[in-house]
């Protein structure tokens, strides 16, 4: 008698449904069937998956012959809901697509209604480099769940630890610069919310000091290990064409040997100003694509270091446009029921200006318009081109929201990836590619 | 107060409160030469490597710094084989498909947009093809792109715009047996009872409120 729930028969075959017990007793009744070929559903709920990512396994023994992916289990109709909204409300909703790399989200939507509107030289020099700093940030927090999670899978555990220490102080910063750890909503069209507060910026020059420190226990831990490299060398094979075929970007890509980076190739938000280098390497495989991530940190430490370095020298610069029909019209201040509109403001709009109060309430409530006409704004998220093809019929809300999302380019290549290979190998090919499913399904 | 619909709202599951406001579509006019930038020596190149240019290409737009060729659907094939394949062109990369619905341009309510990208010249440009709702047929670009497998299972589980030679065309987000396609125009946002293992949960509207 077995402890897993019971085999049942089905016109497409015998169906085993595992969940927990004994492996000995479902490999023994597998063993005993007489078809070689077993057809294994893995997920969506499977802590390997990197999240609600079912996959469909045809195994001879343990070589793949065929995978397929099924997603959309967390479609959440984001890019529907934005044409229901005003312009700066869809930044909230689009930052919660990939919500690992919100800024990326939220910055590539930003410029892309900063086109459609025609201010993006407008847009204030201290505005842009905030986003870079924040956007280095992120690359830094996404990558460490990336490397963390990436060993976690593949069964080590002490990288885990390490990384998400490391995420925790950039997500301190996040919180203290916006308010918010995650979907944050801090970058909107023309600029960003909020002026960093006071000290920020000698607390981020603590946070890189320590985290080029901190950097070296994972290093130590992973690179060059040999366990480690017997399980991602050579794994996950995606040679150039195949990338280029399948759309596929980012580190995936640049393991490829191909220096593709759109902060140097078709920079943008002022990332031609900053000295930084592309990372490459040359072996197409996920030891290649880990490799990159953990150099890319380096670098991202560069660029928020040049940033803290712009920022000192803008000190009191505007951070956001001056045209007053964009512009939020109020900074936010902390009150006594939390953060909000700042006090003087309210004194002005409520007390002194009916036209103010008339400006806020239909900025406010009503949005701007933005001209009519349509626009793709790529930038290099940490997993790839992340684009923003917006639609404007010159209305207060968005006509069309469409987000080229590099984790739903790039898991096509699972299949390309794993086919010929061992079943333990899906695992780390689909953790170098990265996918955060909520920017899969959007 | 009535006794139904959440939110005050009555007729319509859009709880957003701009239900009423009625916008007409944006159409853009044809670019004149010269159209700057790199974009006359695409358009020169593509006429040079593809003589029927000016019976495929409908309209050539360049708007914001972007340059979009309108395309004409039977002949869409054709056009991207030139654009990834001609040596000037290369545009190795399509970054996907992109779905549009207009349904006051009557005769081409639906658009499919497909951003370019040359890694070899550093261009991009976007081709845009679009369909009545009546026959919503587009070829697949999957022969000349493989990685718009996806893109255009989304776009068809969107917008209803079918590829046709796709090797499997099906719904990609939604569940398969979903009726309609959510983000044209005329699906509403919410407004439609959710099934879900036997169970029905009813539109916003439709639910009971407690005012």
């Amino acid at each position: 008698m077995s402890t897993f729930a019971s085999a049942r028969e089905t016109t497409e075959g015998r169906i085993y449904s595992v969940t927990g017990g004994d492996w000995d007793d479902v490999t023994n009744e597998i063993g005993s069937a007489k078809e070689e070929r077993v057809v294994v559903n893995m997920g969506p709920q499977h802590p390997s998956t990197h999240g609600v990512l079912r996959l469909m396994l045809e195994l001879e023994g343990e070589t793949i012959t065929e995978l397929r992916c099924g997603i959309g289990y967390l479609h959440t109709g984001i890019e529907k809901n934005t044409e229901y909204r005003t312009w700066t409300q869809g930044v909230t909703f689009v930052t919660r697509m990939d919500y690992l790399s919100p800024l990326y989200n939220e910055t590539t939507y930003c410029l892309a209604v900063e086109k459609l509107l025609g201010i993006t030289e407008e847009v204030p020099e201290r505005a842009s480099v905030i986003r870079v700093l924040m956007m280095e940030l992120n690359r830094i927090s996404s990558h460490m769940v990336a490397l963390g999670t990436g060993a976690l899978e593949l069964g080590a555990m002490a990288p885990m630890f390490f990384a998400f220490r490391e995420r925790e102080r950039v997500l301190d910063i996040f919180e203290m610069v916006s308010g918010l750890r995650m979907n944050m909503a801090y970058v909107r069209p023309g600029g960003v919310a909020q002026d960093l507060p006071e000290d920020s910026i000698s607390k981020i020059r603590e946070l890189v000091v320590d985290l080029r420190k901190n950097f070296r226990d994972n290093e130590r831990l992973l690179v060059g290990n040999s366990i480690w490299i017997k399980r991602t060398k050579d794994v996950g094979y995606l040679d150039l064409a195949g990338c280029i075929t399948l759309g596929v970007t980012g580190p995936v890509l640049r393991a490829t040997g191909m220096p593709w980076d759109l902060r140097k190739t078709q920079p943008y938000c002022g990332y031609e100003d900053y000295n930084f280098d592309v990372i490459t390497t040359d072996t197409c495989d996920v030891y290649g694509r880990f490799l990159i991530r953990m150099q890319e940190l380096e670098q991202s430490l560069r660029i928020i270091e040049q940033a803290c370095d712009k920022l000192e020298r803008l000190n009191g610069a505007p951070v956001m446009v001056a045209d007053k029909k964009i512009a939020w019209p109020a900074q936010l201040a902390l009150g006594g029921d939390g953060l909000g509109n700042s006090l003087d403001h309210i004194r002005q709009i409520m007390g002194t200006s009916m036209e103010s109060l008339i400006h806020h309430f239909k900025i406010v409530t009503e949005g701007f318009r933005v001209p009519a006409g349509q626009v793709y704004t790529p930038i290099e998220s940490p997993r790839g081109e992340l684009g923003a093809h917006i639609v404007s019929d010159g209305g207060t809300r968005p006509y069309r929201v469409h987000f080229r999302s590099p984790s739903f380019s790039n898991l096509q290549a699972t299949s390309a990836m794993c086919e010929g290979s061992l079943i333990a190998d899906v695992v780390a090919a689909v953790a170098s590619i990265d996918p955060v499913m909520g920017d899969v399904d959007r | 107060m009535s006794e139904k619909g959440m939110f005050g709202v009555s007729g319509t599951g859009d709880t957003s409160g701009y239900g009423g406001l009625v916008r007409a579509s944006a159409d853009p006019t044809s670019a004149q030469r010269p159209y700057g930038s790199y974009f006359d020596d695409v358009a020169d190149a593509l006429e040079r490597a593809y003589p029927k240019f000016s019976d495929a290409i409908e309209r050539v737009v360049v708007d914001r710094g972007e340059l979009t060729l309108h395309v004409k659907a039977e002949r869409l094939v054709e056009v991207a084989k030139v654009l990834r394949d001609d040596e000037t062109l290369r545009f190795e990369v399509c970054l996907g498909v992109s779905g549009v619905h207009y349904p006051e341009s009557v005769g081409s309510e639906l658009h499919a947009l497909y951003p370019l990208l040359s890694m070899t010249h550093n261009r991009r440009i976007r081709l845009e093809v679009s369909v009545p709702d009546s026959n919503p047929h587009i070829p697949s670009l999957v022969e000349i792109w493989a990685g718009n497998n996806w893109h255009e299972r989304e776009t068809y589980d969107m917008f209803g715009i079918i590829f046709d030679g796709h090797p499997a065309l099906t719904r990609i987000l939604m569940p398969d047996d979903w009726p309609g396609h959510p983000q044209r125009k005329d699906y509403p946002l919410g407004g439609i009872p959710i099934e879900y293992i036997g169970a029905t949960v009813p539109a916003p509207d439709e639910r009971r409120s407690y005012q």
